[in-house]
């Protein structure tokens, strides 16, 4: 797996160099003040790449549990943006300490340690019916429905649609799993970035002006076909052949552009542009996991029901 | 070693709470001032200084209250070393200042943190505030007052409970005001407290 992982990193790497240096030219010949602004936040996502291809790439090398970790934090750096925006109230306290401390570790635990029985059960049964459980305790039924409601959404998306991309480390296919995450993670963030370049140079028609300003209908369609493209081309990654990378990737693509809506409609709901803060030029942690938890069930599921052995 | 605690408390709040600050009405100085906050848990005294960068930092000191933070080895510790903070009586005996450690610290050109409304409130209103501030502003007129507002807290932590909800919070320092000349004390503190309430909004509107 070493060696076709390190040739894509190696493609990847060469592929940021390139955004670094047009990047840079862009900076240098930019004057006005409206594109100024564009150019800027084009070079803080770049910068930013650079940063998260480190982050991930050096999971992967690191190992699985290194995978898995790196995965659970990021769920708990999504739930914390979820809850940061999300109204919650005093009697909903114990619940959140309970999603926190107890329901992620615990699935990422029953990940780790490949038990995937419980694992596939544990959040949307189990802490579906516990947490409500839990905060009847306090007495408080303002709202109730909703709030119970507003616990189990941010569990689902951000703790358990986001674990079924490390979850793919369980599946055996007769091919390194780490390479079926790698090409997950590859074919989602493509077809948002090409998303954007696309959008840039071409976009006129907005596709969805209430939820999402900024996607345009060309956008949607160069993305999503040049991200369907190089999943098909990357198909030695997995065990699929070519016309089945090409239907899996056109999978992962609507189910991220889905993902993406999702997620911004919430967050139009709760009057917030980003989730957070904490990557630059994109927002927070759930602003670039937004399509990975709707694409990640998805090619999880495909994954272990056509193509384990 | 009580440096790197120091370093160590405010990375752990980093990481718990986020700590994040919003400079809206002024920018981070390391001129005395006095910063004031509202009050709802008690990471509210870490978070601040948490946010404060650490030249300011360095030079700031919050107010806690003896009653709670002196009545352990523990406590005191974590305030007086960890957090280099005052410890001050909520119920002074007559005839004493209790502001005057803090006047003395002023004095010397430095930063102090207060919670003006003199306990954590149990919910997300701001309690009026204690005429404490009043006092302060009257003595040192020239010297900025920074009102901070925290949101979030009350969620992190709230009043009655030990479990910490990570949540971020951040810290909105807003526009700072003075003690003007002939102002009651009514007023100002009126004024006061409505500068940390203008702060609330969190300009999330995109």
């Amino acid at each position: 797996m070493t060696g076709l992982f390190s040739i894509v990193l190696a493609a990847i790497l060469g592929l940021l160099a390139v955004a670094s240096a047009i990047g840079f030219i862009l900076q240098r010949r930019t004057t006005e003040p409206g594109s100024v602004a564009t150019v800027h936040n084009l070079n803080a996502r770049i910068r930013s790449w650079w940063i998260m291809v480190a982050v991930f790439g050096g999971a992967i090398l690191l190992g699985d549990t290194a995978t898995v970790i790196l995965f659970a934090f990021l769920s708990f750096m999504a739930l914390r943006e979820f809850w940061t925006l999300t109204p919650s109230r005093r009697g909903d306290h114990l619940a959140l300490f309970l999603s926190f401390f107890v329901v992620l570790p615990v699935h990422y635990v029953l990940l780790g340690t490949q038990w995937y029985g419980l694992f596939a059960i544990f959040i949307p049964v189990y802490a579906f019916l516990i947490l409500p459980a839990v905060a009847t305790l306090t007495g408080d039924v303002n709202e109730f429905l909703a709030r119970s409601a507003r616990v189990q959404w941010g569990l689902m998306l951000t703790v358990y649609s986001i674990s079924h991309a490390p979850a793919l480390l369980m599946l055996q296919t007769g091919t390194p799993s780490a390479l079926l995450l790698v090409y997950l993670v590859i074919v989602v963030q493509l077809s948002d970035v090409f998303q954007y370049v696309w959008g840039k140079l071409l976009g006129k028609h907005r596709f969805s002006p209430n939820i999402s300003p900024s996607k345009t209908l060309e956008g949607l369609i160069g993305g999503g076909a040049s991200a369907i493209l190089v999943g098909t081309l990357l198909y030695r990654l997995t065990p699929f052949s070519p016309l089945q990378a090409a239907a899996v990737s056109t999978v992962i693509v609507v189910a991220g552009f889905f993902g993406g809506f999702v997620l911004s409609a919430i967050k139009r709901d709760l009057n917030a542009k980003d989730w957070g803060y904490v990557i630059e030029g994109h927002g927070g942690v759930l602003d670039r996991l937004d399509s990975i938890t709707f694409a990640a069930p998805l090619f999880f599921h495909i994954v272990r029901y056509w193509f384990t052995t | 070693m009580i440096a790197l605690i120091r370093r160590l408390l405010v990375l752990f709040v980093r990481i718990l709470v986020g700590a994040r600050s919003e400079w809206r009405g002024c920018a981070p100085d390391t001129r005395r001032r006095i910063y004031f906050a509202n009050h709802n848990s008690h990471v509210d005294t870490v978070a601040v200084m948490a946010a404060l960068p650490w030249p300011v930092r360095r030079l700031t000191h919050p107010v806690a209250a003896r009653d709670y933070w002196g009545t352990s080895a523990f406590r005191r510790f974590i305030a007086e070393k960890g957090l280099r903070a005052v410890l001050i009586d909520r119920k002074p005996l007559p005839d004493s200042n209790p502001l005057e450690p803090l006047e003395r610290l002023l004095e010397e050109g430095r930063s102090v943190l207060i919670f003006p409304e003199g306990t954590r409130s149990a919910t997300e209103e701001i309690a009026p505030f204690r005429s404490g501030i009043y006092r302060l502003a009257c003595r040192f007129p020239d010297v900025d007052l920074v009102p901070i507002h925290l949101d979030n807290l009350q969620r992190i932590l709230p009043k009655g409970s030990m479990l910490i909800v990570p949540i971020t919070c951040t810290a909105r320092f807003g526009k700072p005001l003075r003690v003007e000349p002939g102002e009651e004390k009514g007023a100002f503190l009126a004024r006061a407290r409505a500068a940390v309430i203008e702060l609330a909004d969190g300009g999330h509107i995109a």
